[in-house]
C-alpha cells in the first residue's frame, strides 16, 4: 500500500509521532542516566553529569566475565543456528515432502511458546537425565530458539531465488555441490549474514531461558537481572545498559542494509 | 566429444553429487536430519518430560516428587489462590493486546502508506531498535521512568499535574504507592515491550493493501471513514490478529516484568518460577506451564480461522 | 545418420496429470526445430526432459544415439536458454558466460577470451563488466544465449526465447537466431506458443496438444496441410468445416480446413452467410461471417465496395483450397 503525493491527516500523524516517541524515548533516557552523578536513586533530571562510572564499570571483573561468557555463548549458538537453520530452509523451500508443515511448526515453536516454557522444559530434562549445568547447556537452549531467525531469513531468500538459477547452473555443468558453492551460497549469503547477526543479538540478550539453563554461571543479561532485583551499584548498571543498547544498534543497522529490498526482517519475529 | 559424459565420476564429491541428483529425497532427508534431531529430541523431548511431570504430584510431607500418574496437580490449579493467578494473567494479556493494537495501528498505517525516504528509515529504526534492544535494558529504562523520583513524576510536577498522577495512583486495585509498584506500571511496560510485535505484522498487512483499492472506494463515493471501516480495516485485520498472537503469548509467559515493575501478586510466569525454584514443586510448575500452552492452542486455532497465518 | 534427439514412447506423468503421453519424436542434427503448442500442452516438459531437469516416467530418450535416462543435466552436452534467462545476479556478464568454462577448470585467460568471443557473437562485445541488472531485456537474452553456446553444446534448447521481448526486438532476434544457428551448425530446439514465430524460424515444427504431438512437419506442411482440426485452428486460425458440410461440398464425410484468405466474396457462391463483424487491417480486411450457425472468417483485399455488417454475401473458393483432414475432431 503506497500512495503518492498525499499526506496523512493531522490526527493520524500526531498519533504516529506519539507512538514513535513512546517507542524511542525510553532508550534515549538510558543514555542520559549513564552519565548521572546520583548514586542512590533514579532521580530526574540528573543532578550532574560525570564520566567516572565508565571507568568503574570497565574495571569490574564480574562485568567483563559476564560479557565474555555472553559473547562466547552467542558465537557458538549462532554458528549452530546458522547450520541448522540453513539446512532446514533449504530442505523446506526446495522440495515438497510429507511433513513439511510440521517442520516449519517445529522451528517456530521455541519462539511461539513463552520462553519460560522452553526454559523450564530444558531444565527438567537436564535434571531428569542428570546433565550438569555448563557452557553447553546454555548454548543448547540458545541455539534452539535462534534457529528460527536464521530459518526465516534464509527461507525468504530461497523463495526469491528463482528455481531456474539452480537449473541453469546444473545445465552448464555444475553438480549439486558446485551449484551450492557458486550459485546458492552467494545468493543467500547476505540473508544468512543478516540472520546470523540477529541470532547473535537474540542470544546475547536472552535472559528467560538462560535463567533455567545457566546454573551458577552468569551471562551479561543474568548479571543485569541480578542488579535489577538486588541493586548494588546503580550507576554501573546504567553504564552497562547504555553499552548494551549501543551494541545492539549496529547489527540492526547492518541487517537493515544487508536485506534492503527484501522482506526478511519485517515479520521475521524475535 | 561425446554428447553425454557417461564415464562414472572419479571423485567422491562427484559420485555423491550424482547420488543426490538421482535420489533428491535422500538429500532432503540428510539435510533435515540434524535440525529434526535437534528440535525433535532436545526440544520436543524436553517439553514432553515437562508435560509428564505435570501428571506427577508432590508428597506434602517429604517434599519429593511421586512418580505416579495423578490429576491431583491439575486440581490444585483450580484452588482460588492459583486460579486467581491464571485469571489475572489472562486479563492482563488481553488488555495489553488491545492497547497494543490501538497504539500500533496509526504507526503501522503511516509507516506503510505515507513514510518515504528519510521517514521510512526513521520508522524502521523506531520499530526495530526497541524490538531488538535488550529486553532487560528496556525494563530497566521503565523502572527509571516510573520510579517515584523518576521522569514521569517530574513531568507531571513540571506541568503542575501532580494531582492527576496522585488521583490515578489512588484508584483502588490498579493504583499503588508509585507507578513502578502498581498494575498500571506493569501494564505500561508490557505494552511497550511487545508493541513492535504488533506493529510489524499490521504494517506488513497494510503494505499489501493496494492503493487503488482505496482510490476505488473513494471513487465509489466512500467517505474516508467508510473506506477505513469497510476496506482498510478488514484487510489489515489478519495482520492485527497475527500481532496479537505475539502480544498475548508473550504476556502470558513473562515472569520478569511483573517481578521488577508491579505489585507482589504473582503472574503465571512467576508462579512457574517460584514453584520450580524455591518451592521445589516441579509438578505444579509443569501444570502451570500447560495453561499458556492450552490457551495459546485455542488462540492459534481461532487465529488460523481468521487468516492470521498468511499475515505472519 | 543418427538423430540429434530422439524420443521413443516417452511419457511424463505428474500424479494423474499426463504432461507428456507416449511421444515419439526425431530431431535431425543441425536442424532448427520448433515445439509449438498452447500452454499446458507438454512442449516445455518435453524440453525439460531433453535437458535432463525431468526424468521420463516411461520410454527412453537418446541424444546423438546415447541413452540419457538417469544422466544428470550437468553431464549432457545440451544447454538451455531459459525463459526468464536465469542469469546469475551475483556475477557480471563475463562471469556468467564463462561459468561453464570455470567449472571445467579452463585457465582464466583462456576462458575470458572464449567468453568474450561468445559475447561478440551475440553482439555484446565489451559488455562483460556489467551486471545482469544493468542490462535491458534484449541484452539479457543475448547474454543467456552467449552463456549457453560458449561450451559448443551438441543441442541448444530455447524455452520461449522471445516471449518477454517487445515486437520490434522480437523480429530482429528471430533473424539473428536463425543466422546464428546457421553459423554454429548446432541443433536448435525451441519452444513457443506463437505460431508465427514457429513458422517463420523453424525448419520443422511439432504441434503439441494435451501431452501429445498432433503433427510434425515443415511450416508449409503444418500451415497448408494440417492433419487435425486442432492444428488447423491453432496454426493460423483456419476455418474448420464439420464433416456434414464437407460431405455436401466435397462428397466425403471428413473434417476439412479452409484458409481465410482462400475465401472470395461473390463469383460462384458455394456457401452464403451474414457478415457479423468487419475489421480493417490495412491492405486486407477480415470478415466474420455467420453461415447458418457456422462461424467463418475470410480475409479479403480492402476496398470501397466491401459489404457491411448485416449484409448477406455469397462465399466462393477453389476446391483445391479445401484441405481434407481426418474424420475425428
Amino acid at each position: 500500500m503506497r500512495s503518492d503525493g498525499d499526506r496523512a491527516p493531522l490526527l493520524l500523524r500526531l498519533a504516529a509521532a506519539g507512538g514513535l516517541v513512546y517507542l524511542l524515548a525510553p532508550l534515549l533516557i538510558i543514555f542520559v542516566y549513564a552519565f548521572t552523578t546520583e548514586e542512590k536513586s533514579f532521580v530526574w533530571p540528573p543532578p550532574g553529569l560525570t564520566l567516572k562510572w565508565f571507568a568503574v564499570a570497565w574495571s569490574r571483573p564480574d562485568i567483563s566475565a559476564a560479557l565474555l561468557l555472553s559473547l562466547q555463548v552467542a558465537t557458538v549458538a549462532t554458528a549452530l543456528a546458522l547450520v541448522l537453520g540453513t539446512l532446514t530452509a533449504a530442505a523446506v523451500s526446495r522440495t515438497r515432502f510429507f511433513g513439511r508443515e510440521t517442520i516449519s511448526l517445529l522451528v517456530i515453536l521455541p519462539i511461539a511458546l513463552p520462553g519460560i516454557i522452553t526454559g523450564i522444559a530444558l531444565r527438567s530434562a537436564f535434571s531428569t537425565f542428570s546433565i550438569p549445568f555448563s557452557f553447553w547447556t546454555i548454548v543448547l537452549g540458545h541455539a534452539t530458539f535462534c534457529i528460527v531467525v536464521v530459518y526465516n531469513n534464509a527461507v525468504a531468500r530461497f523463495r526469491r531465488t528463482s528455481a531456474s538459477l539452480v537449473e541453469a547452473s546444473m545445465d552448464l555443468g555444475a553438480d549439486g555441490f558446485q551449484t551450492f558453492r557458486h550459485v546458492i551460497l552467494p545468493n543467500i549469503g547476505t540473508a544468512l549474514l543478516a540472520g546470523g547477526m540477529l541470532a547473535f543479538a537474540l542470544s546475547f540478550d536472552e535472559v528467560i531461558v538462560t535463567t533455567f539453563t545457566a546454573g551458577q554461571q552468569q551471562t551479561l543479561p543474568l548479571w543485569m537481572l541480578e542488579e535489577l532485583i538486588r541493586p548494588r551499584q546503580r550507576p554501573v548498571t546504567n553504564v552497562v545498559a547504555m553499552f548494551v543498547v549501543a551494541a545492539t544498534f549496529l547489527p540492526i543497522l547492518a541487517a537493515f542494509y544487508l536485506t534492503r529490498g527484501g522482506d526478511e526482517i519485517a515479520g521475521g519475529g524475535k | 566429444m561425446s554428447a553425454i559424459d557417461t564415464a562414472p565420476p572419479r571423485s567422491l564429491g562427484g559420485r555423491l553429487g550424482d547420488l543426490f541428483w538421482r535420489r533428491p529425497g535422500l538429500l532432503v532427508a540428510l539435510m533435515l536430519m540434524p535440525p529434526a534431531l535437534w528440535l525433535g529430541i532436545v526440544y520436543i523431548g524436553s517439553l514432553l518430560t515437562l508435560l509428564l511431570q505435570s501428571f506427577y504430584s508432590l508428597d506434602e510431607f517429604s517434599g519429593l516428587v511421586v512418580p505416579e500418574f495423578t490429576l491431583a496437580t491439575y486440581a490444585e490449579l483450580l484452588r482460588p489462590s492459583n486460579f486467581d493467578i491464571i485469571l489475572r494473567t489472562v486479563v492482563m494479556a488481553a488488555l495489553v493486546t488491545i492497547a497494543s493494537a490501538i497504539i500500533a495501528f496509526p504507526i503501522a498505517y503511516v509507516a506503510a502508506r505515507y513514510a518515504r525516504g528519510k521517514w521510512k528509515a526513521l520508522f524502521y529504526l523506531g520499530i526495530m531498535l526497541p524490538l531488538w534492544s535488550s529486553y532487560l535494558v528496556k525494563v530497566y529504562a521503565w523502572k527509571l521512568i516510573l520510579a517515584k523520583e523518576g521522569i514521569l513524576t517530574w513531568l507531571f510536577g513540571t506541568l503542575h499535574l501532580s494531582w492527576a498522577l496522585d488521583a490515578i495512583l489512588a484508584i483502588p486495585a490498579i493504583g499503588g504507592n508509585s507507578l513502578s509498584v502498581s498494575y498500571i506500571g506493569t501494564f505500561l511496560v508490557f505494552v511497550y515491550i511487545w508493541l513492535p510485535y504488533m506493529i510489524l505484522p499490521t504494517q506488513a498487512a497494510l503494505e499489501r493493501v493496494p492503493v487503488n483499492l482505496i482510490d476505488a472506494s473513494s471513487d465509489l463515493g466512500g467517505t474516508p471513514a467508510m473506506t477505513f471501516r469497510n476496506v482498510i480495516l478488514p484487510l489489515a485485520f489478519p495482520g492485527i490478529v497475527a500481532g496479537s498472537i505475539f502480544t498475548f503469548s508473550l504476556t502470558l509467559g513473562d515472569y520478569i516484568i511483573p517481578q521488577i515493575v508491579g505489585t507482589s501478586r504473582l503472574f503465571i510466569g512467576q508462579a512457574v518460577y517460584t514453584q520450580q525454584g524455591t518451592a521445589g514443586n516441579i509438578p505444579l510448575a509443569a501444570a502451570f506451564t500447560v495453561v499458556p500452552i492450552v490457551i495459546m492452542g485455542i488462540y492459534l486455532t481461532v487465529a488460523k480461522r481468521l487468516g492470521a497465518f498468511d499475515a505472519l | 545418420m543418427t538423430a540429434a534427439v530422439s524420443l521413443r514412447a516417452v511419457s511424463r506423468h505428474f500424479g494423474s496429470v499426463k504432461a507428456l503421453d507416449d511421444v515419439d519424436l526425431d530431431i535431425a542434427a543441425g536442424e532448427f526445430f520448433a515445439m509449438l503448442g498452447p500452454s499446458g500442452s507438454g512442449k516445455t516438459t518435453c524440453l525439460r526432459l531433453i535437458a535432463g531437469f525431468e526424468q521420463p516416467t516411461s520410454g527412453h530418450i537418446e541424444i546423438f544415439g546415447e541413452r540419457v535416462e538417469g544422466v544428470p543435466p550437468y553431464r549432457r552436452s545440451v544447454n538451455t536458454v531459459f525463459q526468464d534467462y536465469a542469469l546469475f545476479p551475483h556475477m557480471n556478464v563475463i562471469e556468467n558466460v564463462a561459468y561453464s568454462l570455470m567449472l571445467r577448470k579452463v585457465p582464466k585467460a583462456e576462458r575470458l577470451k572464449t567468453a568474450e568471443a561468445a559475447l561478440e557473437l551475440v553482439q555484446l562485445g565489451g559488455y562483460g563488466a556489467r551486471r545482469p541488472g544493468q542490462l535491458s531485456g534484449g541484452q539479457r537474452q543475448r547474454v543467456a544465449l552467449a552463456r549457453a553456446i560458449v561450451n559448443k553444446p551438441k543441442v541448444l534448447l530455447l524455452d520461449e526465447p522471445l516471449g518477454a521481448l517487445d515486437l520490434k526486438l522480437r523480429e530482429n532476434m528471430q533473424e539473428e537466431l536463425k543466422s546464428l544457428q546457421k553459423r554454429l551448425g548446432i541443433t536448435f530446439v525451441f519452444v513457443t506458443h506463437d505460431q508465427g514465430e514457429a513458422l517463420s524460424m523453424a525448419d520443422r515444427v511439432a504441434v503439441f496438444s494435451e501431452g501429445r504431438i498432433r503433427q510434425v512437419g515443415t511450416p508449409e506442411d503444418i500451415y497448408q496441410r494440417p492433419n487435425t482440426p486442432f492444428v488447423a485452428d491453432f496454426v493460423g486460425s483456419s476455418n474448420v468445416l464439420p464433416p456434414a458440410l464437407v460431405e455436401r461440398l466435397a462428397g466425403v464425410r471428413r473434417y476439412a480446413s479452409l484458409r481465410p484468405e482462400a475465401i472470395r466474396l461473390g463469383g460462384e457462391a458455394r456457401l452464403s452467410g451474414i457478415i457479423v463483424a468487419r475489421s480493417y487491417l490495412g491492405p486486407v480486411t477480415r470478415l466474420a461471417i455467420d453461415a447458418a450457425g457456422l462461424r467463418l472468417h475470410a480475409v479479403v483485399p480492402s476496398g470501397a465496395d466491401l459489404p457491411g455488417e448485416g449484409d448477406t454475401v455469397g462465399l466462393g473458393f477453389d476446391s483445391a483450397a479445401l484441405h481434407l483432414m481426418g474424420a475425428e475432431p
